[in-house]
């Protein structure tokens, strides 16, 4: 069984000096995985860098054993929210179509089928009432939900999402972990990034700890703690005491 | 006849234009437009230079590599930290006028008139006729124009899913395997052919009304991508009728108040249609 991803010395840089250094790890299947580190530490440019959004100066990416070219049906993904015009001229049931078409080649258009796949999709998340609303003029966690629905639709093995819980109420963010732990059960692998260290230990069972390098990679229980959480934030974390949450202190 | 011919190369410019400009308006890309429609003028002269004629598709695709070039040298610059608008404006406006210096330059062989690159002569268009085998088959505006709305249909609706995505959502797009530089590149390649096989009814500068004012307009009134192409295209097909007509009583410019019918469309429908009047007036830093 080979793993669904594999990064080996993975360095991207934007301008001159390098956002990811060396970056290698493995992600074994089944996990639900938090991608923590502070503003600017790299965990979108990784996400995009694994996608072949961006180039990457040195690296290799394996998923499930393979090149992302030949894997792409089988990776969903997530970008953060604010990466699109919500102004678009379309509605939820439409975007949610989108994620269909990595399946559809490259003439053949949407049918009934994957309306009705994105139907479903849209379901998962709550949103099925709202397929036909402009997107608009939907919130902003219901918009985080099409972006979900979206993925579902790409009816991947590997999924990687980018914030997926910012600006949602806490409604939504206990919908959207549900899902994700029933994807983690379905034998599904989710790379997550994460900001809110409170609900890392509750929701995570890998955590990546990111800051340009690597600073570990993991099961939650071993990676949580003061001493790897101040190697990833540096100064700006403080810990109340020693068993209760962190918490940063220069939030974004 | 000539009512006939004039309204529906008229009409055909603008359906073709305004078909494009749907997702330059999406894109925020309107400027880019605006920079092609000016920036084909060498090419248009090159080509003219070297084939010896205007009617040629060796002028179609010299126009277009020059479009090509034009948002090639824009990205460049934007890629090497020159402001976005500063780098639309320094090729276009670099390009246009070596353009305008080759037709100075070669005033006795070229036989275009500057002016008339500028602001097209519709009126005279219907005389321009295209013979087979002796027989006149009509206007070579018609033929040149309709050829290249035929075109845009046929891309446009062919890759219609890949267009929206990649003027949605690029970075799934990309994710998804979809080549969005190439189809970035094959939309700007239609806007030159499309721009090239205008100028000469409606004119360089007023084909960019076209592009943008249609298509803004019905982003003014639909919430549905394949509907807003479809409203662009019939404002732009009513703005060339009745373009025609006012022109005709005034005794104007016909491209011209074709395009102001097209610029006062755009009023009442911000005016009267609630998404107007409601908020943001997305294409403000456009043409
Ligand atoms: N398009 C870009 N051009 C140049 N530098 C960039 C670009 N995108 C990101 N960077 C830089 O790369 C670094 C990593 O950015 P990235 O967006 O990956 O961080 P992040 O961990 O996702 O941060 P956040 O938590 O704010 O989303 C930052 O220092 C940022 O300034
Ligand atoms: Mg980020």
């Amino acid at each position: 069984m080979t793993d669904p991803l594999t990064v080996k010395n993975l360095t991207v840089a934007y301008q001159k000096s390098p956002v990811l250094k060396d970056i290698s790890f493995r992600v074994p299947e089944g996990k639900l995985i938090g991608i923590i580190g502070p503003n600017g530490a790299g965990k979108s440019t990784l996400i995009k860098a694994i996608l072949e959004l961006i180039p990457s100066i040195t690296g290799e990416v394996e998923i499930f054993g393979d090149s992302y070219k030949n894997t792409r049906k089988r990776v969903g993904y997530v970008p953060q929210r604010e990466s699109v015009d919500w102004d678009f001229p379309t509605d939820a049931l439409d975007v949610v179509m989108m994620g269909r078409y990595g399946h559809l080649g490259w003439f053949k258009r949407p049918d009934k089928k994957d309306k009705a796949y994105a139907l479903k999709c849209l379901q998962q998340v709550g949103m099925s009432q709202y397929a036909n609303r402009q997107i608009s003029q939907l919130s902003g966690g219901q918009q985080q939900r099409v972006f979900l629905a979206r993925a579902l639709a790409q009816d991947a093995e590997l999924y990687f999402m980018d914030e997926p819980f910012v600006g949602v109420d806490a409604a939504t963010e206990k919908a959207i972990i549900t899902l994700l732990m029933k994807l983690k059960e379905q034998g599904k692998t989710v790379l997550v990034v994460h900001h809110d260290l409170n609900t890392v230990k509750e929701y995570f069972d890998w955590i990546m700890l990111l800051n340009v390098n690597l600073i570990g990679i993991g099961p939650t229980e071993e990676l949580f703690t003061k001493e790897f959480l101040q190697k990833t934030y540096g100064g700006s974390l403080a810990m109340l005491d020693a068993n209760s949450s962190p918490i940063i202190v220069s939030p974004r | 006849m000539n009512h006939v011919w004039i309204i529906l190369i008229g009409a055909l410019v603008g359906s073709s234009c305004s078909m494009l400009g749907c997702f330059l308006v999406l894109r925020k890309m309107s400027m880019i437009g605006d920079a092609i429609s000016h920036s084909v003028l060498p090419g248009i002269v090159i080509a003219f230079l070297i084939s010896g004629s205007r009617d040629s598709l060796v002028m179609m695709f010299g126009a277009a590599a020059i479009g090509l070039v034009t948002v090639f040298l824009i990205q460049m610059f934007q890629n090497s930290g020159v402001q976005s608008d500063a780098s639309i404006g320094v090729v276009f406006t670099a390009l246009f006028a070596v353009g305008v210096v080759l037709i100075s330059l070669y005033t006795r062989q070229v036989d275009l008139d500057l002016d008339c690159v500028l602001y097209g002569e519709i009126a005279y268009a219907p005389w321009d006729t295209l013979h087979v085998g002796g027989h006149s088959i009509g206007p070579k505006a018609v033929w040149g124009v309709g050829a290249s709305f035929l075109l845009n249909v046929l891309v446009i609706s062919l890759f219609f899913k890949q267009f929206k995505i990649s003027t949605f959502d690029p970075a799934l797009a990309a994710a998804l395997g979809i080549p969005v530089v190439f189809f970035h590149y094959l939309l700007m390649g239609l806007v030159s052919i499309s721009t090239v096989a205008s100028f000469e009814s409606v004119g360089a500068i007023l084909v960019v009304g076209m592009i943008i004012v249609p298509a803004a307009t019905a982003y003014l009134l639909t919430d549905k991508l394949s509907t807003m192409i479809v409203i662009s295209v019939l404002l732009s097909i009513i703005s060339s009728v009745l373009g025609y007509y006012i022109a005709f009583l005034l005794d104007a410019s016909i491209g011209g108040t074709m395009v102001v019918v097209a610029g006062v469309l755009f009023l009442i429908a911000l005016f009267f249609s609630p998404k107007g009047v409601r908020h943001h007036v997305k294409f403000s830093h456009g043409a």
